[in-house]
């Protein structure tokens, strides 16, 4: 494929890059990203994987857009309100650049539909807000040799590892299993600062980019973790578990399952 | 005026139609299409472009062969493709 004046000229910081360049900027276009969840985490990690000029987004989430997520969910506006959130990202990353193909699944993501959606993407954003589809997540990836991003946000802080298949460990190696239900609060429960979205969400943008173009070190075999109150961030070296469930040397996860959600995880409203 | 050690041109490209940083991109995108050691011809403005290229093409490994003035307010570069 060749580029055209108009796309040499929206991606000319990319291009100009050494490391990025034309065959980057090729495999962007080319490339496909899985977001699962529309809110604070996916917001900028869509916004800014469609600037860059990623080919196709496929976006999952089932809730509509709520007026107490316009707090950190950049991508929804006051108009979108009530409007399912899918549809309101979609439109968001048209009107930023119309060249992306734009995939959407309102609906919730389970343990019966998320390896048919993961299979046809690149690279897969967990941009979720609750546990149970957090180990989903990395289950099926794991399963299905899917690289991914994990990210979670709570208060001022924030965490993020990314798994590629053979390379270091997977989310679950580092937690085994869920804590209970209301051992941790939600963002509800809990509060979150929307610039905290925008930080951990925005790094999760760099490291699908970094993946697409095959530069620089993932972030693998490492959890970086971020404190906004200290300004503090930290890359803890975390290994590979021999004895992890899903990817270690005697699987006992061999398909994805569904832990119980929260029933107040799934409302769209605080009761 | 042609210099006799100077190599041919495998491919021309005028970029005094557009202005920085298109200029570059223009230029990456033409040496991307041609094979390492081979000879790319550029037209390009005096000012800003003249400034730049050059400078951005010696630090992604590409050699600069010659800059030669026009006298017509645009330069001509002759530059010799990197290897990947």
């Amino acid at each position: 494929m060749s580029f055209t004046d108009s796309q040499l000229e929206r991606y000319s910081r990319n291009i100009i890059l050494k490391e990025v360049g034309v065959r980057g900027q090729k495999k962007l276009l080319a490339g496909r990203v899985l977001i699962i969840g529309a809110g604070g985490l996916g917001a900028p990690a869509a916004m800014y994987l469609a600037a860059a000029g990623v080919g196709t987004i496929g976006l999952a989430d089932a809730d509509v857009v709520d007026l107490s997520n316009l707090q950190r969910q950049i991508i929804h506006a006051t108009s979108d309100v009530g409007a399912p959130k899918v549809i309101s990202a979609k439109e968001t990353i048209e009107a930023l650049n119309p060249e992306v193909t734009v995939n959407t699944l309102q609906g919730l993501v389970t343990s019966e539909n998320i390896m048919t959606l993961i299979e046809g993407y690149d690279f897969v954003i967990d941009g979720t807000d609750n546990f149970p589809a957090k180990f989903l997540i990395n289950d099926a990836c794991v399963i299905g040799a899917k690289a991914f991003s994990h990210a979670g946000i709570i208060r001022f802080q924030g965490q993020l590892i990314t798994y590629i298949p053979g390379q270091g460990p997977c989310y679950r190696c580092l937690f085994p299993s869920p804590p209970p239900p209301d051992a941790v609060p939600t963002c509800r429960q809990a509060g979150v600062i929307g610039a905290m979205a925008g930080v951990i969400g925005s790094l999760q943008a760099m490291e699908a980019i970094k993946y697409l173009c095959g530069i620089g070190t993932p972030l693998t075999s490492n959890l970086l973790t971020y404190n906004a109150l200290t300004m503090e961030f930290r890359k803890i070296k975390v290994a590979k578990r021999s004895t992890c469930q899903v990817c270690g040397h005697n699987p006992t996860i061999v398909k994805p399952l569904d832990y119980e959600i929260a029933a107040c995880d799934l409302k769209s409203k605080p009761a | 005026m042609a210099d006799k050690t100077l190599p041919t041109p495998d491919a021309h490209l005028d970029i005094t139609g557009v202005v920085c940083p298109v200029t570059f991109v223009k230029v990456k995108v033409a040496l991307d299409e041609l094979e390492p050691e081979q000879v790319l011809s550029v037209r390009l403005n005096d000012g800003e472009p003249v400034q730049n290229v050059p400078m951005s093409l010696k630090d992604e490994g590409h050699k600069v062969l010659k800059l030669s003035d026009n006298n017509d307010g645009t330069f001509t570069l002759l530059i010799r493709r990197g290897q990947d």
